[in-house]
């Protein structure tokens, strides 16, 4: 074999002619390329990133000027009023509607998670049900509006806060559901079978010693459907309709937060549009919280 | 003291009462219930939708998804324009979203920026998803349509013998419907096109670097065909979201009763009708915009499933 020591790069590529053409020139054109695609993906986060700024300036630098205790105290101006007004009764709207479809849909979700994860994990009729979930949260939020409708408001002769509530428990089902199971099977096997080992039943397992310990991560999957619920306005345009007073009961039309944005909106009356502006600054801030917060009990994990 | 053995194992030999056993028997099936109840609402979605549209299905049949009217004077219903408008918007803007946010995900999956800045811009790019539609639909009317207007009248006067930008852009249509579309579809395609890819075996790229290959050279010819499947799912569960999009495209696409090849002019979707018309149309029009959401509920479940069983595939792998 060979009796020098074996060379090293520098006396190779210095001495090699093969090896000479195999190194990049910065001006070769593979080099260029790379170059290109590296400023071509940043140009594409730039852009990707500068919408949410964009939108996020907007909602604060127009709505953070009408920012004041009136907001939530006062009804909505009519259409002649220059001046004031507030959304005191659509943010009670939006916490009603969306306390009403948490209230059915986080047991249903939590329920439904607990067998899909303890009782039926690995079978068939799991991952059918698993991808029942994926495809029901797929279903268009309009869509959950129209069976809303034709299931509450039809049945129950009336636009009603308890429809719009219906609606936006449909929409958080699948969110609850899908990050319940997995935050379910994140916990340990060994602490279940310490558990039946100590002669507990299935239901105190989950219980006393599956549920809690998931309860971190279960709770963030709960908070981003109730952050995805309240900004949802498609399905409430037709159920919990609006209403300029505040309400008398859930089951009576319903002004709502996102509602409001979108009829203030599209109104040619500053006053309004400024309301809408408002109500949208509100709106994110709620889901912006629910976002970082849910980001934070993740990570405390 | 000898306790006899009998007497230590005494509490743990007692049975459970049948009523305690049938207890936890119900607690499972309780459980049961509420699972199937997933599946059952999928189905009673269909099925009440479907029933309610039935008057409308049987008047107008098939000739409501080719034709243009859309009359509550007359009583005579089609939804060609609509069906048209959500199938453009959205595939506008996967022609929009699909190159950007395959590049953020090239972006945010190989080591361009480090991992400690890296985590932020993925956080920001899925604060970018939860963003409620309404308030992108607020920032559409006020902010993008006066930049696009302008922007989309230079394309016009120079590009105006194409058909796509035959028409003079008047604010609201079709192309602003489009835009904001992509920028809400954006963060879904990023989020799962940038798991397919991170998913790749890293003895691949090892493989490509130590032939000599570039970085790009590796991404682009190893790591993005490794990644497909897992990229076309992510595509098409954003196509499901763009089609089913309500408010956003509501606000800005101009609510007009028509197909038009360009787009520049106003058109509407099956979203934007029925948020338009609902909460005041009665008796067959009712029906028809059943009949209209029973169509976009089908459109979105095909999507849907078959991003579902491509994603499904990869997750195999």
């Amino acid at each position: 074999m060979n009796s020098n020591p074996s060379p090293t790069i520098d006396d190779v590529s210095s001495t090699s002619p093969l090896i000479k053409r195999l190194q990049r020139q910065p001006s070769s054109p593979r080099t260029l390329f790379n170059s290109f695609m590296t400023g071509l993906v940043f140009v594409c986060a730039a852009c990707a990133i500068i919408p949410l700024f964009a939108v996020l300036w907007y909602v604060i630098s127009q709505g953070g000027a009408r920012l004041s205790t009136d907001l939530f105290t006062q009804l909505p101006p009519a259409a002649n009023v220059l001046k004031g007004g507030g959304f005191g009764n659509a943010f009670i709207g939006t916490l009603t509607t969306v306390g009403i479809g948490s209230a059915i849909a986080i047991p249903c979700g939590i329920l439904a998670a607990i067998f899909l994860s303890e009782f039926a994990k690995g079978t068939r009729l799991a991952d059918w049900i698993g991808f029942l979930t994926n495809v029901l949260s797929g279903v268009p939020s309009i869509v959950v509006g129209v069976f809303a409708y034709s299931t509450v408001v039809l049945t129950t002769g009336g636009f009603s806060a308890v429809a719009g509530g219906f609606a936006l428990a449909v929409l958080m089902l699948p969110i609850i559901v899908r990050t319940a199971t997995e935050a379910l099977a994140l916990v340990p096997q060994e602490s279940r079978q310490a558990a039946v080992g100590l002669g507990a039943t299935r239901f105190q397992t989950v219980a006393r010693v599956v549920l809690p310990a998931a309860l971190p991560p279960i709770l963030t999957g709960v908070m981003l459907a109730v952050a995805r619920a309240s900004g949802e306005t498609a399905p409430l345009i037709f159920t919990a309709l609006f209403k300029n007073f505040w309400a008398d009961g859930v089951w009576e039309p319903t002004a709502t937060l996102s509602v409001l944005v979108f009829n203030f909106a599209t109104t040619p009356y500053k006053n309004q549009q400024e309301l809408a502006a408002a109500g949208s600054l509100i709106l994110v801030l709620m889901v912006l919280t629910a976002s970082i917060l849910s980001r934070l009990v993740v990570k405390r994990q | 003291m000898a306790v006899s053995p009998n007497r230590e194992l005494e509490p743990m030999k007692r049975d459970r009462t049948p009523f305690a056993r049938n207890l936890d028997t119900a607690f499972v099936w309780l459980t049961g219930g509420f699972a199937g109840l997933i599946a059952l609402l999928l189905i009673a979605i269909a099925v009440r939708v479907g029933v309610d549209a039935s008057p409308a299905m049987a008047k107008f049949g098939l000739g409501f998804l080719f034709e243009s009217r859309w009359n509550p004077v007359t009583d005579v219903y089609s939804a060609f324009p609509q069906i048209y408008g959500t199938l453009v918007s959205s595939f506008l803007a996967l022609f929009l979203a699909v190159p950007i946010g395959l590049g953020v995900a090239i972006f945010l999956s190989e080591d361009f920026i480090p991992a400690k800045i890296q985590r932020p811009v993925v956080f920001l790019i899925e604060l970018l998803a939860a963003i409620p539609s309404v308030v992108y639909g607020l920032w559409g009317i006020f902010v993008l349509i006066p930049i696009l207007r302008d922007l989309g009248k230079g394309i016009h006067q120079s590009l105006g013998w194409l058909p796509l930008f035959s028409t003079s852009p008047s604010g609201p249509g079709m192309y602003v419907a489009g835009i904001i579309l992509g920028i809400m579809i954006l963060p879904i395609i990023t989020a799962i096109a940038r798991d397919a890819l991170v998913a790749v075996p890293i003895e691949l790229r090892q493989a490509a670097y130590g032939l000599g290959a570039t970085r790009w050279e590796t991404i682009l010819q190893i790591i993005v065909p490794a990644a497909f499947s897992g990229i076309v799912g992510g595509i098409m569960l954003a196509l499901g979201r763009a089609m089913g999009e309500t408010m956003a495209v509501t606000m800005v696409i101009g609510n007009a009763n028509k197909a038009n090849i360009s787009l520049f002019d106003q058109g509407s979707t099956v979203s934007s009708l029925l948020a338009n018309q609902f909460a005041e149309a009665s008796g067959l029009q009712v029906a028809s915009l059943m009949y209209a959401a029973i169509v976009l509920f089908v459109l979105t479940l095909i999507v849907n499933i078959l991003a579902q069983v491509v994603v499904k595939r990869v997750n195999r792998i």
